[in-house]
């Protein structure tokens, strides 16, 4: 039979976003925070990112490094990090209804924060037309099989994608002894440092296509080779066995959809204010969800700021609802996507092409907010927008907007 | 039981043998494993039950309202839509009896319909009745603008295709029929009443032999000397999308066929996904089972005008499968007395629905036309496929039961041991996919893959 329990704060999902704004609520006395954690280890995507560029500049870590610290300090905290428990569907406004090897349960409680992540999109989301052979990856896929089961992948791997996930991709597919036949992308140059894409080029010898797409996969049983085109026509087929698809995030959204959370139309998240409330008063949502996908230190933000918002939600504190946030092309999607004019989280935002120093204005029924130079934006890449001129909002005046003209160089 | 995959095959004659484990090969099976006397094998090229086009259809379970009145079909049809509901039931297949409605998008389409339900009435089937525009759109809010009327015919169902010939083939090897998977036949002799079978495990004997080949039909019956038919593989590539969809439509939306073609339907699946497709292209090569930047873009042109906010969901599948079309326009059921085989050919997409009611039609040729003596008859034990659902009770007597494995669909790692020593066992990821719905969900596999290929690679290993 199902039982129901209560605690004050219950967080799904214990990645880098719900550990920290665990650590925080325990740490700021509430009594009963719970994580809940479907996978059998605590931790999140840091977990199988066996590299560096963790942590902070003058303390460096792997990602599973990283991933332990963010657990022990919630536990420390106080906080309770249940793993192996899914969170099903909601049985209530803020109570969920949960399966684990203990049975199905029903918890309620007083905030609940969604941490759920982002994953990326598999071959058949993206609609890569071919066959269905074996040795077709997403990067989190062969990550799990190399660094948590040292499985066997291929011996020759195409990488889709050239942002930094890829090349992270790119590392995992040699960790696991195979070649890197070639990267590609859509865009006109790689999305990541210029050292780390010069590295791979140079160095390790991996060819990267531009402005180039996977039309077809090939093979029966084993993937035998991709068929690739380039943009002005050319087609060739790139023999391999193993091919990664990378990037392309989108929020692990399920409960949000569930609970008919409003959700933004940019990031398909729920819409979240700078406090990282959704629709629904009580329910907050950090890290990936709200933005696919930002990094663990922007997750580790969100969720320490969540948790603010969370302890002013407990202490009775109920902020008026704030205005639509949106973006117009080129951009893609903003987030934080509603503005209250007490908000101060720094907004992160995607651009859909590459924008050369672009100009942004936030603008609200014609009358301009703020006004921000950025250095060259390429897609795949964040961008961020301070949050200084959030004040000058008026909660009355209908959504605001944030769109981009490009300078023009005069030579 | 005898299920093998490698290694010789047995010496001794059977009695029968049914070449191709798809549902219509299964569900003969399953019949003639009813008549303990018969020696019976069925035989497969590929490692896995259900592998060729009993994988990939619109898993609509039909009830022959549109069949051609009369025609052998249109009797299967709709016997085989009754035994199979009822064996679903028993069988713990899932089955979801959501109705279909024919949506008429033009003054043609609309004027067709009358006519359809006067042929469904000569089909024996009485309960389709016509809609308005205003109680169509209240059926189905989300149904794109310009829809003009329907027929609603709520016999229609959804079912599990995989589950279904799993079931038959499970219930015929516990009742003594062997099955031989990996075992292509690659030449046929016959020498005097015995059939000599030469596959890629050595040789078969047979002194009944049943063609259930599917695409490859023609190519068996050819070398037993009958030129029958030709099969002209007929590819149709379907887009499956996210069980977040599943809100967006409550029938089977079926095309009006007219004179310009049949179109595509949007259907619900029995695991709460929507389906997309068919599309319907003659081809030459029987292999040619892969999606196509034209299909794809095809059929999603179509769902827009059906269903506009189908396309903003997230795709989980797309697939292709291969109808086993002929140049007639009926089944092509056929004994052959002075060689003592039977042909089942040119079994379409109505076949998932007429499997039983093709079993026991099949099973009455070969006593009548080959003289095969069937013995007596017993009833089967009856067999009870996998429960999905996560229960307090099922995981309070095995706590992996509540050990989710697979996120998106919900799969227990007692699921997964339960398929891989199941009766008969996947060998492969997608077998056990097909089994279980582990890694069929949104993320693909992301998350489960590694850990569902280790539990996989344990099992095989062993």
């Amino acid at each position: 039979m199902t039982t129901a329990r209560e605690v004050d704060v219950l967080i799904v999902g214990a990645g880098p976003a719900g550990l920290a704004a665990a650590a925080r609520l325990a740490a700021a006395g509430v009594g009963r925070v719970e994580v809940l954690e479907r996978e059998a280890a605590a931790g999140g995507v840091p977990r199988h990112c066996a590299h560096g560029g963790y942590g902070t500049f003058l303390h460096p870590l792997t990602g599973p490094a990283y991933a332990r610290l963010l657990v022990t300090a919630a536990g420390q905290a106080g906080a309770t990090v249940r793993t192996g428990v899914t969170a099903l569907d909601w049985a209530g406004p803020l109570s969920l209804h949960t399966l684990s090897p203990d049975g199905p349960e029903t918890v309620a409680a007083r905030a609940v924060v969604l941490a759920t992540g982002a994953r990326e999109r598999p071959r058949a989301a993206r609609l890569v037309p071919g066959t269905r052979p074996a040795g077709v990856h997403t990067t989190g896929e062969l990550q799990r099989a190399v660094h948590l089961h040292g499985q066997h992948i291929g011996t020759r791997a195409v990488v889709v994608g050239a942002e930094d996930v890829s090349y992270t991709a790119a590392d995992t597919v040699r960790a696991a002894g195979a070649t890197v036949v070639a990267m590609l992308t859509e865009h006109t140059r790689a999305q990541t440092a210029p050292a780390r894409a010069a590295d791979h080029r140079l160095r390790h010898g991996v060819p990267l296509l531009t402005g180039t797409t996977v039309t077809e996969l090939l093979g029966h049983g084993r993937l035998s080779g991709v068929r690739v085109r380039h943009r002005d026509g050319r087609t060739a087929v790139l023999p391999c066995d193993t091919v990664v698809f990378t990037g392309d995030f989108v929020p692990d959204h399920e409960l949000a959809r569930r609970a008919r959370l409003l959700l933004d139309p940019g990031t398909r998240g729920p819409a979240v204010d700078g406090a990282l409330r959704t629709s629904r008063p009580g329910v907050f949502a950090a890290g990936s969800l709200a933005h696919p996908a930002e990094s663990a230190a922007t997750a580790t933000r969100d969720g320490v700021h969540a948790a603010g918002a969370v302890l002013a939600h407990l202490g009775g504190a109920r902020l008026p609802p704030g205005v639509p946030l949106a973006v117009a092309a080129p951009l893609r999607w903003i987030a934080p996507n509603r503005v209250t004019p007490s908000d101060r989280l720094p907004y992160v935002l995607r651009t859909a092409t590459e924008l050369a120093r672009p100009v942004l204005y936030v603008t609200q029924n014609g009358r301009v907010l703020h006004r921000e130079r950025l250095r060259t934006a390429l897609p795949n890449r964040t961008l961020r927008l301070p949050a200084g001129w959030t004040h000058r909002v008026d909660p009355g005046a209908g959504p605001v907007s944030v769109s981009v003209s490009v300078s023009v160089t005069v030579s | 039981m005898t299920v093998t995959a490698r290694g010789p095959l047995p010496a001794e004659p059977y009695d029968v043998v049914i070449v191709g484990a798809g549902v219509v090969g299964c569900a003969i099976a399953r019949a003639l494993a009813r008549r303990p006397r018969l020696r019976v094998a069925l035989v497969e090229a590929q490692d896995d039950i259900g592998q060729g086009t009993s994988k990939a259809n619109t898993a609509i379970l039909h009830t022959g309202f549109d069949a051609v009145p009369g025609s052998l079909e249109a009797r299967l049809v709709r016997e085989g839509a009754r035994l199979l509901t009822a064996y679903a039931a028993e069988s713990g297949i899932p089955l979801d009896p959501v109705g279909a409605l024919l949506v008429a998008w033009d003054e043609e389409q609309l004027a067709a319909l009358p006519r359809l339900a006067e042929k469904a009435e000569r089909n024996e089937y009485r309960d389709a009745s016509l809609l308005g525009p205003a109680e169509l759109h209240e059926r189905e809010p989300h149904l794109g603008p310009g829809a003009l009327g329907a027929l609603h015919v709520p016999g229609e169902s959804v079912i599990c295709p995989w589950t279904t010939p799993l079931a038959y083939a499970t219930q015929a090897v516990q009742h003594g029929v062997d099955l031989h998977l990996n075992s292509r036949v690659e030449q046929v002799s016959r020498r005097g009443d015995t059939h000599t079978l030469g596959t890629g495990r050595g040789t078969l004997r047979a002194r009944r032999l049943v063609n259930a080949a599917g695409l490859h039909a023609d190519t068996l019956d050819r070398r037993l000397g009958h030129h029958d038919f030709t099969v002209t593989p007929r590819r149709g590539q379907l887009i499956v999308f996210d069980t977040l969809a599943r809100d967006l439509v409550r029938h089977i939306l079926l095309p009006v066929p007219t004179a310009l073609g049949k179109g595509v339907l949007v259907a619900p699946t029995v695991y709460g996904n929507v389906l997309l497709g068919p599309t319907a292209e003659d081809l030459d090569d029987r292999r040619a089972t892969q999606s196509t930047a034209e299909g794809l873009t095809a059929l999603r042109a179509q769902g827009a005008r059906i269903l506009p906010a189908l396309l903003d969901e997230e795709v989980t599948a797309v697939y292709a499968g291969l109808r086993a079309a002929t140049e007639h326009e009926d089944y092509r059921i056929t004994a052959h007395p002075r060689d003592g085989s039977v042909t089942v050919g040119g079994i379409r997409s109505t076949g998932l629905t007429a499997s039983l009611a093709i079993a026991a039609h099949v099973t009455g040729l070969l006593a009548d036309e080959t003289g095969l003596d069937l013995g007596p008859a017993r009833a089967l034990e009856p067999v009870r496929m996998r429960d999905p659902r996560p229960s307090a009770d099922r995981i309070a007597a095995d706590p992996e039961y509540g050990t989710l494995v697979c996120h998106c669909e919900h799969v227990s790692r007692g699921d997964l041991r339960d398929a891989l020593a199941g009766p008969i066992p996947p060998r492969t990821l997608d077998g056990l996919r097909r089994r279980t719905r582990a890694r069929a969900g949104r993320c693909q596999g992301t998350y489960c893959g590694p850990a569902v290929r280790a539990l996989l690679e344990e099992t095989t290993r062993a």
